[in-house]
């Protein structure tokens, strides 16, 4: 392991990339994909065509296959950013199809009588939406997604692809120096395992503070 | 206050509403009964379009009921409803599950919408309920609770359906003496119920609807003691001898 310690430096710098991948993309799968899942529950059918078109379209493609996409094709039509906010994007925007359709399983586990009453109140769809069904929809899938941000912890390598150097790519570099892959890619990976089980932690005690009363 | 005209639904092949018309005066309380499966509760859901008729139509203070979006959503505002399965909001307190409407759809501010809820929970006797989740309370507090939040919008009228159905024996009384209240103050009231001691006490007038059609309507002295049908005089043969 001491070879790690001696490049501890460049596995921070990589560590903090891999974060930044982390904690963006989620953001933005986040908020996206709550906009799918609206649009998948919507009572106009357009919006609901193109919700289940979205998920599908985006759970049916590899991501690495996105990344390159991206990384090459937005140039191409003159739009040019940097790598790594090119692969926070895409990730967001793959990752959010998993949310939507996670968040939809929690909507569908939401008693019909409870948008009824809100819409019997007066609440709009996106009030009744957002301050009955969501909250409650969000309790029942505490777990589901806290799995699909360890997966997006673990896809965020993918980002090396198209030069972004995160964790990974960075003890690549320095195996390619100090030629000893498995002490170097065991400290990677205790690394990406704590950052797994941090999350599990967090969303373990986040469902059981949560759990309802029915 | 409510008037329908020609409503006539199905589901599916199923013609469960049958050239529907009743005309419901304002502080009026009319009871509806009737056998299971005789449209009774579709005939309460069309009335504030939680279900919509493929014919006829539904007019609510002198204003056709919208058909969609924000009218809609006015409309309904108005019009106040407690279901069978209470539908209180699950991850809400009793007073937040009273307060959000006003404050969403009226913009009333939370301080007045809680002295409005307050005052509302005191009114159905579950004034120190409002910091529990509605599982935490048993079937008839829910219950009150859910015409609490109702009443919060000030509606206009008032449908109950089958409010009392899903309710231990013991607490139907409770549920039914906030009702009976509301009625003596004069709240426009559309109940759908198996409560016949309810209809005879408190009704203005009893409609009586089998296989999707209105077959009878009165007052209930009336229609307890000469029922005119023959499908009336069956019914309230069954549930009226135990």
């Amino acid at each position: 392991m001491s070879v790690l310690l001696d490049h501890l430096p460049v596995i921070w710098q990589g560590l903090v990339v891999t974060l930044q991948l982390t904690v963006a993309s989620f953001l933005g799968a986040a908020v996206l994909g709550v906009l799918v899942t609206a649009m998948r529950v919507s009572p106009v059918g357009v919006l609901r065509a193109l919700g289940t078109a979205y998920v599908e379209a985006f759970q049916n493609l590899p991501l690495l296959v996105l990344l390159v996409l991206a990384f090459f094709g937005l140039p191409e039509i003159g739009i040019k950013a940097e790598p790594l906010v090119t692969a926070i994007v895409v990730i967001s925007i793959y990752e959010a199809a998993y949310i939507a359709e996670a968040l939809r399983s929690g909507v569908n586990s939401v008693g019909k009588g409870q948008g009824e009453a809100a819409r019997a109140l007066g609440l709009t769809f996106r009030q009744s939406l957002w301050y009955v069904i969501l909250p409650q929809a969000l309790r029942t899938v505490v777990q589901p997604l806290g799995n699909i941000i360890i997966a997006l912890t673990m896809n965020t390598l993918l980002a090396g692809a198209i030069s972004v150097v995160d964790l990974t790519e960075e003890a690549k570099r320095i195996n390619l120096v100090e030629a000893q892959p498995i002490p170097i890619f065991v400290g990677v990976g205790l690394i990406y395992a704590l950052i797994a089980s941090g999350v599990g932690f967090v969303t373990g005690r986040l469902e059981r503070r949560l759990v309802m009363v029915r | 206050m409510i008037r329908v005209r020609g409503l006539n639904k199905w589901f599916g092949e199923h013609h469960v509403l049958r050239d529907i018309d009743l005309h419901v005066a304002r502080g009026e309380v009319v009871v509806v009964i009737g056998p299971s499966g005789s449209g009774k509760s579709t005939l309460c859901r069309c009335l504030n379009r939680l279900e919509t008729a493929q014919q006829g139509e539904v007019v609510i203070d002198g204003v056709p009921a919208p058909l969609e979006g924000r009218e809609l959503a006015r409309l309904r505002a108005d019009v106040g409803m407690v279901f069978q399965s209470f539908n209180l909001f699950q991850h809400k307190t009793v007073l937040e599950n009273i307060t959000l409407a006003p404050m969403k759809v009226r913009g009333v501010s939370r301080p007045e919408a809680e002295r409005t809820a307050r005052e509302l929970l005191a009114r159905v006797g579950i004034g120190e309920q409002a910091g529990k989740l509605p599982g935490q309370l048993s079937g008839g507090q829910q219950q009150r609770a859910a015409i609490a939040r109702a009443l919060a919008m000030r509606p206009k009228v008032m449908l109950f359906d089958e409010p009392t159905s899903a309710l231990d024996p013991e607490m139907v009384g409770e549920v039914l003496d906030v009702m009976t209240g509301l009625a003596a103050d004069g709240m426009t009231m559309v109940v759908v119920t198996h409560e016949m001691g309810f209809a005879r006490r408190a009704a203005d007038r009893v409609v009586f609807m089998a296989d999707g059609q209105i077959v009878e309507q009165g007052a209930p002295a009336a229609f307890f003691d000469r029922p005119q049908t023959d499908r009336a005089r069956d019914f309230l043969a069954k549930v009226l001898t135990h």
